[in-house]
């Protein structure tokens, strides 16, 4: 055993010796002959007889050297060596041909590992939780309402929180908090934040521990005598220079002193998880005493004890929700919430929704993978047809074909090494630019990185890749036979025409993956643009709001609405009066955002089986807001009269007035909320108040002088552009109150932009990868024609000598070209039909058969085609028949 | 391709230059070759150039060293002689042999007998 030891080391180390073994070796063999040759003379051979015999008994010199080289180190990474060398040295001399390769392969390597990131973190990676397996989102069951349906009274909270057996613990957060709810004073001009109220175990259910400083006490999380806050790490870094005593010192939160108990982690992103493309500055406790009244206001997160699953969960849900109360002081809400408290994986409700878009662009990319790899076979193949001469020679060298095959192997190897690398450097700008897309309404987006799995999964792409379209050249290479090759003469019979079928077999496929990229990108796009022209009920452009503070506190209600409404009136006549502004108005909520509903109304003096009657979305409104969103109004607006004393007036929108009084006018009827009278005085357009794509419910509007909003949004309708204005509403509104934080002034469109951001996104990433797999296309067809042309060079001479035409000639190689395309069209857009048919869950009011869209993809593909062929076509032209006939 | 030359099974070249640097001590490349031929009255096919790559495996597992030395001829040449490691070696590979070869004749004889028929050599 010693002595394999000792060679394996030695073996080892000749590597790093092996001049000096060879000029040894060398030393040795020239006085082996000279021995040879003394003998040879001394037995009277003349002296060149003497040096032939001897070498002729010493046998090959070169092939002693290899057989000792052989002998002394490890001969598979020998040659290994040697065929990486040669390698390096064929790319390095085929330079045009590397660098398409490259190119190809960084692109699709490149985008598959961006997609998988993406997938990775959304889909497969689990929440960035700990044992976020066993955190679970309760709701109702999906409907068309709103937030406020995925929310629970305080009251329901505790009682379904104490009766659950199945949970380590429940939390939950008050979901109705706008952006820039609160101000933040006291360090030169006042400036939004936004705030979460929390329920005082949320952190500590979600397993999040704070980065310094602690988290909410139970005493706190009661309403405890000093206010306390936790500030998220972005903010803490960017309002307070991540000042590292920040803990214990107090900040003025709209005019309230806020002791920071804490600094979270940066790896807790509230937006990316709950509410996707928003960011949230700061957490308070949610004291859900002072909650009691105010409805459904809470989310609820459980987490499951070790062990439970979703379904025990939900057995456990069903058995408690029949003894929650809405609110406990009304005994007949017992049992609201049957069949409403649905617990769901976390992760389920947090990406569910994106799993068929995320599993179409891993196919996309998959595709794109496909198309390249196909593509660079055919690059292969064209080469290594140029050069099965050389590997013929090579052959009968004495090379053998396994070695051959190697060679090429090791080729697309290292040139999907390469290219990998290359493709995770797109990669890694990819992502870097992804996560800086703050508008971009995806979940977990901000968490995004190339991480191992990342490039384990690159490199698993790279090595299959490569082996791939390096295999199939190979294999060709391998059955052809060698004196065939050899008896070739020109680059024209024999093996270049079985080539050429192959590379045909080969140009089709890509064409039809291309189609089939082509065709869901397409749909896609045309879903996408019928969801741009989707009537929101509103106009978003040329409008823009920036949320305003005020003080409308008062002994008593009614005080307060006098007051709010004094304050709103000036504030609106003074921004009404600036230049370039057509209407203003104000409300608490905006469409496509947040939103809340609070009662059940019902028309005077009709009859409605239980559960018949929607539960309206509220707005609170000043006279001039429905006509500064640009929204359609039958009947009249609120105005400033209709006061806390006059009668209480309401618009609905026409989803509602259909439910309440279906084929009449709903103007100047009643709306009747227990005992309280609201008089319709509008009808107004349905707006989408959740999803640009969903339909719209019953909607409500009260005007703000009777009812109390929830904050305000100024929303200013202009001629200018917004930005243009965004100085002077603020500078107005500081005039009025210089507690105004320097808000942003948003563009409506950018409200409606995020709401369609991840379709936006998904459309993007499949058209790029669609032109992509096009492009390759495009490739291949003109490598194959012009392969072709080259081969019949001679044959077009002949023609063109024996009087045939440019345009003749013109005309065949394009012939070929569209048959080519044809076939792979046919054959892309029958697959194509099943295809549309999986991805019909993501489209738009687009059929998945969309005739449209599927002749103008063939019409496209075909196109390209006659343009890749036209340039090898052009060349067939310029043959000169002389040239032609007399080159080899 | 004449018939009376043996090819070298793998191994036996390595056996011979042992056998050989065991009898005669130290020995230059060709001086082993030459021994060979000798030895076996030329009915060995040898390339004497293969030599070097037998010499430079029994060297790297320790059988045998190696020394610059001059010739009696006053030629440079690398001397090899064999090492203790390389005397063991031989003793077992030479009873391996012996062996195999008295199992091979055995085993013809029987053949010849059975089959009734001359071998296809």
């Amino acid at each position: 055993m010693r002595h394999r030891l000792r060679q394996f080391v030695q073996r080892f180390l000749s590597y790093f010796r092996s001049a000096q073994l060879d000029r040894d070796l060398e030393a040795e063999m020239v006085s082996h002959i000279e021995f040879a040759t003394q003998e040879n003379l001394q037995r009277g051979m003349s002296p060149a007889e003497a040096a032939r015999r001897a070498r002729i008994r010493f046998g090959g010199t070169q092939q002693a050297r290899e057989n000792q080289r052989e002998a002394r180190s490890f001969s598979l990474m020998d040659e290994l060596l040697q065929d990486l060398r040669f390698t390096l040295r064929t790319l390095r001399k085929d330079r045009s041909f590397t660098i398409i390769a490259l190119v190809i392969l960084a692109l699709s390597i490149g985008a598959n590992t961006a997609v998988f990131s993406v997938v990775n973190t959304l889909l497969l990676r689990p929440l960035p939780f700990p044992d976020s397996h066993e955190l679970v989102w309760i709701a109702p069951p999906p409907t068309s309402c709103g937030l406020s349906c995925a929310t629970y009274s305080a009251d329901a909270y505790e009682e379904f929180r104490d009766q659950s057996l199945a949970y380590q613990g429940v939390t939950g957060w008050e979901a109705f908090s706008t952006p820039d709810n609160l101000r933040l004073s006291g360090r030169g001009e006042p400036l939004p934040a936004t705030g979460i109220d929390v329920i005082g175990n949320f952190f500590q259910v979600l397993g999040v521990q704070p980065a310094m400083g602690r988290l909410f006490t139970a005493d706190e999380a009661r309403g405890g005598p000093h206010p306390v806050a936790l500030l998220a790490d972005a903010y803490w870094r960017r309002q307070f220079n991540a000042d590292s005593n920040i803990v214990g010192k107090s900040i003025e939160l709209s005019g309230t002193l806020v002791t920071v108990v804490g600094v979270l982690p940066a790896s807790f992103d509230f937006g990316a998880v709950f509410s996707p493309g928003a960011k949230v500055d700061l957490f308070t406790p949610l004291d859900l005493n002072q909650q009691r009244n105010w409805g459904n206001i809470v989310t609820l997160i459980g987490r499951l004890k070790p062990g439970v699953t979703t379904a025990h969960a939900l057995q456990d849900a069903e058995r408690v929700a029949p003894n929650i109360y809405f609110s406990t002081r009304f005994p007949e809400t017992l049992g609201r919430y049957k069949g409403a408290l649905i617990p769901v994986p976390l992760k389920q409700y947090v990406t569910g929704r994106l799993s068929h878009s995320l599993i179409a662009l891993w196919a996309s990319v998959g595709a794109i993978l496909l198309i390249a790899g196909v593509n660079l076979s055919n690059l292969l193949l064209a080469r290594t047809a140029a050069r099965s001469k050389e590997f013929a020679l090579r052959g009968a060298l004495g090379a053998n074909r396994g070695r051959i095959i190697r060679q090429l192997l090791l080729e697309s190897l290292v040139l999907s090494g390469a290219g990998a690398v290359l493709g995770l450097a797109l990669a890694m700008a990819l992502i870097a630019w992804l996560t800086q897309q703050g508008s971009l309404a995806l979940p977990l987006l901000s968490t995004l990185r190339i991480d191992t799995q990342a490039l384990g999964w690159t490199a698993l792409v790279a090595v299959i890749t490569g082996m791939i379209f390096g295999l199939l050249p190979g294999l060709r290479m391998a059955t052809s036979n060698l004196q065939d090759v050899l008896k070739d003469s020109g680059p024209g019979a024999g093996l270049g025409r079985k080539h050429e079928r192959l590379r045909s077999a080969l140009v089709v496929s890509e064409v039809a993956l291309a189609c089939m990229l082509l065709v869901s990108a397409g749909l896609l796009l045309r879903s996408f643009l019928k969801v741009l022209d989707v009537d929101l009920g509103f106009q978003p452009d040329r409008a823009a709001s920036i949320k305003v503070d005020y003080d409308d506190s008062a002994p008593t209600d009614e005080a307060s609405q006098t007051k709010r409404g004094i304050i709103f009136q000036q504030i609106l006549e003074r921004i009404t009066a600036l230049p370039g502004v057509e209407a203003a108005g104000m409300a608490d909520y905006l469409p496509l955002g947040p939103n809340r509903e609070w009662d059940t109304p019902a028309p005077q003096g009709r009859t409605f089986a239980p559960g018949e009657l929607p539960d309206p979305l509220v707005y609170v409104v000043t006279p001039g807001f429905i006509h500064a969103m640009g929204t359609r109004l039958h009947g009249r607006d609120f105005s400033w009269s209709d006061g806390p004393r006059s009668e209480r007036v309401a618009l609905i929108n026409e989803s509602a007035a259909r439910v309440y009084w279906p084929g009449e006018d709903a103007v100047g009827k009643i709306l009747m909320r227990g005992t309280e009278q609201d008089r319709v005085i509008g009808v107004v357009d349905d707006v989408h108040e959740e999803h640009v794509e969903g339909g719209a419910g019953s909607q409500i509007y009260y005007p703000v002088t009777q009812q109390g909003p929830n904050g305000a949004q100024l929303v200013v309708r202009t001629k200018l552009p917004p930005a243009a204005l965004a100085a002077s509403v603020l500078r107005t509104l500081r005039e009025l109150n210089p507690k105004q934080p320097a808000s942003e002034f948003r563009p409506i469109r950018t409200i409606v932009d995020r709401a369609v951001s991840p379709r936006r996104f998904f459309m993007l990433l499949v058209a790029a990868f669609a032109a992509l797999g096009l492009l390759l296309a495009a490739l291949g067809i003109y490598g194959v024609i012009s392969y072709a042309v080259t081969r019949q060079t001679q044959e077009f001479g002949v023609r063109m000598a024996l009087g045939a035409t440019p345009a003749l000639v013109q005309r065949i190689v394009l012939a070929r070209t569209l048959k080519l395309a044809a076939i792979g069209v046919a054959v892309g857009a029958m697959a194509s039909i099943v295809v549309s048919q999986v991805i019909a869950s993501l489209l738009f009011r687009t059929a998945p058969s969309d005739p449209a869209t599927f002749l103008a993809v063939m019409f496209l593909l075909i196109v390209v085609a006659l343009i890749a062929g036209y340039f090898p076509a052009l060349r067939a032209t310029r043959i000169q028949p002389a040239v032609a006939l007399r080159c080899d | 391709m004449p018939d009376s030359k043996l090819d070298l099974l793998q191994g036996t070249l390595d056996l011979m230059v042992l056998q050989t640097l065991a009898a005669m001590g130290s020995l230059h490349g060709y001086g082993i070759a030459r021994r060979i031929e000798q030895v076996s009255g030329d009915a060995v096919l040898l390339n004497q150039g293969t030599i070097y790559a037998s010499l430079v495996r029994l060297q790297q597992k320790g059988w045998i060293s190696a020394e610059w030395g001059t010739s009696d001829n006053n030629r440079k040449a690398k001397f090899y002689s064999i090492t203790r490691g390389g005397r063991r070696q031989l003793s077992a590979d030479a009873a391996y042999w012996q062996r195999l070869s008295g199992v091979m004749d055995r085993v013809l004889a029987l053949g010849e007998r059975a089959l009734g028929k001359g071998s296809d050599t």
